[in-house]
């Protein structure tokens, strides 16, 4: 119990790490400006994942037995390269590159399996069904490894989705993980507002994947999500209730920050805020 | 596979689809392989490979842009994948997926075209594809086939499996092709083949339309005009090679292609040739860009010139404005 204590203790230092890492980023991209929201949503999902959940060897980032992570909604990335800084794949120094000319660090991942970046990333929809043959390749090998593939809630609007949201059931394969990170926003309004997916986890269920809801800023209900022992022949969809722009009180539910230049003033504030819960 | 005038005949009877079926049950044999489906196997001539190696076999339902993104998932690990559904939906439905994977990431796939052309004519223009060529020669890194006859689609598919690029194999014609090749042959992707090699008016013709030209050559001797007739298998990488010496060596070119003249055959040795100096002019024969009356394969070939004789006359009447 006390061994679980002390990786919630160790997963929660790493969020806050990453929310630092994460304002540093955006502040350093300027004008570039950066998807600020969508990354601090799934800080707690990426951050349980990689601290606690996956099997990799930083050492051997191309490792075949790894478990692999997709960021389908790419534009997240700041939630993600901040995590592979966090387990030694990325340096401080090349965080502090992102989104300049010639960095690996783009706005949207670029595949770069040394760096832990299993693919690239952006076009939305698209993250599932390369999950799938990821999988299926498990699969046919033999081989353990489970595929986490991370979706946005308007990423769901795709039709592409549920291609691949029917197959994997079909599939049968039960080494993918989806996670929806349902901050209830898209680039230019709520989902209700631009288009709603309706209810969501029935959506899932329908499809026949085992689904389970819960707070996606919660490590203790991810931790335990992710780590239970499954007997099942479906794929597992989460589906982690976030909020958008999670850590700071101007951009948490405010999707002016969807993707925004941040300020220094802002910065400046943003790091007060951080403090008082350090 | 032996390749001899017996099984060029029997491949040709029973046309390039069901000819890319009994080519990939051979590579089933030996190979680290999966061929995905979009509900096509039929369609495919996957019927037997389906039965044989099940497990090396994925029908993913009607969903092409899952296709794709599943075969780059596979590649990604390290499997020899091939795709094979009907050309629009090959090439079109997912066409940001094959940018994204097959060209931004390069995850090596094989993408088989069924069908392509207007052979489907009776079906209307959703089954056809008369822009295949031009989209796909947009996206970086992949590499274009159009064989010239069913010996040709099995020498395409047994190179495309080895080529360190992904590869669109874009099959045309029915069945009861006529032969190109009844015996085995150098086949390198990226290098064409002169079939003829006489005369200063040169046809480069792709796909179905490499026999047709063939033909048009004979009726062009009867009048005189002798004619060398290319095989270019390879739209991209393009014989740029080839090309050049035939624009040093001929007063005329002219590509011959059962595609859209925006974007095909025609349009890369354009592109390439527009870099010469004193490049001789060049004719196109193709498919206009429109979406008119479509009907039988036989019919639409002749309303839009692309029959032997019609090309001929169409050679022959350029000829005389030389």
């Amino acid at each position: 119990m006390s061994k679980e204590k002390d990786i919630l203790n160790k997963i929660n230092e790493m969020t806050k790490r990453m929310r630092k890492n994460i304002l540093d980023m955006s502040l350093c991209a300027g004008s570039e400006s950066s998807h600020f929201g969508g990354g601090l949503s799934i800080v707690e999902i990426t951050a349980t994942l990689f601290g606690s959940i996956m099997s990799y060897d930083p050492k051997n980032p191309e490792w075949e037995d790894r478990d692999r992570f997709i960021l389908s909604k790419g534009h997240g990335c700041l939630g993600y390269y901040t995590a592979l800084h966090e387990i030694g794949l990325i340096s401080k120094d090349d965080l502090m590159k992102f989104e300049k000319t010639n960095s690996y660090l783009l706005g949207h991942p670029v595949m770069n399996r040394k760096k832990g970046i299993e693919f690239s990333n952006g076009s939305l929809g698209m993250g599932l069904s390369i999950g799938i043959g990821v999988a299926l390749a498990a699969k046919k090998r033999k081989k353990n490894y489970k595929v986490y593939v991370l979706i946005g809630d308007g990423e769901c609007n795709e039709g592409s989705v549920w291609e691949a949201a029917m197959a994997a059931p079909n599939f049968k394969l039960n080494n993918i993980i989806s996670i929806v990170d349902r901050n209830n926003l898209q680039q230019t309004g709520t989902n209700k507002e631009i288009m709603s997916v309706g209810d969501i986890a029935e959506k899932w269920r329908s499809f026949a994947w085992d689904v389970i809801e819960l707070d996606g800023h919660n490590i203790k209900e991810l931790y335990d999500a992710f780590s239970n022992e499954r007997n099942s022949t479906k794929p597992l969809a989460i589906i982690a209730n976030t909020i958008k722009g999670k850590g700071f009180s101007f951009s948490e539910n405010n999707n002016d920050w969807h993707h925004k230049i941040m300020s220094k003033s802002q910065y400046e504030l943003a790091i007060k805020e951080l403090e008082k819960k350090l | 596979m032996i390749i001899d005038e017996k099984s060029s005949r029997l491949w040709s009877l029973i046309g390039s689809r069901a000819t890319f079926g009994l080519t990939i049950l051979e590579l089933g044999k030996k190979n680290n392989l999966m061929v995905l489906t979009a509900d096509t196997s039929t369609s495919a001539g996957l019927d037997r490979f389906k039965k044989t190696f099940p497990e090396k076999f994925l029908d993913v339902g009607v969903a092409e842009q899952n296709l794709i993104g599943i075969a780059a998932g596979l590649a990604s690990e390290g499997m020899n994948v091939f795709t094979a559904t009907f050309g629009p939906f090959q090439t079109m439905r997912c066409c940001e997926q094959i940018k994204v994977h097959v060209g931004y990431m390069k995850h090596k796939i094989c993408m088989v075209g069924l069908a392509s052309g207007v052979v489907l004519g009776t079906l209307g223009y959703t089954h056809c594809c008369i822009e295949d060529i031009s989209i796909m020669r947009s996206i970086p890194g992949i590499t274009i086939i159009s064989p010239a006859d069913c010996t040709e689609t099995v020498k395409a598919t047994l190179a495309a499996i080895k080529h360190k690029n992904s590869v669109y194999i874009r099959l045309t014609g029915d069945m009861n092709q006529p032969v190109v090749f009844n015996k085995d042959y150098d086949f390198e992707i990226g290098k064409g083949i002169k079939l003829l090699d006489e005369g200063n008016i040169a046809i480069i013709a792709t796909g179905t339309m490499v026999h047709k030209s063939l033909e048009a050559a004979k009726i062009l001797q009867e009048k005189g005009i002798i004619a060398k007739v290319i095989n270019i298998h390879t739209i991209k990488p393009l014989d740029e090679k080839l090309i050049h010496e035939l624009s040093i060596n001929s007063k005329l070119l002219v590509t011959v292609e059962e595609h859209s003249v925006i974007g095909g055959l025609g349009s890369a040795i354009a592109d390439f040739k527009s870099t010469l100096n004193d490049a001789p002019p060049q004719l196109f024969i193709g498919l206009p860009n429109e979406y008119k009356k479509s009907g039988k394969y036989v019919d639409i070939l002749d309303n839009y010139g692309l029959t032997s004789e019609k090309i001929a006359k169409t050679i022959e009447n350029k000829h005389k404005s030389l």
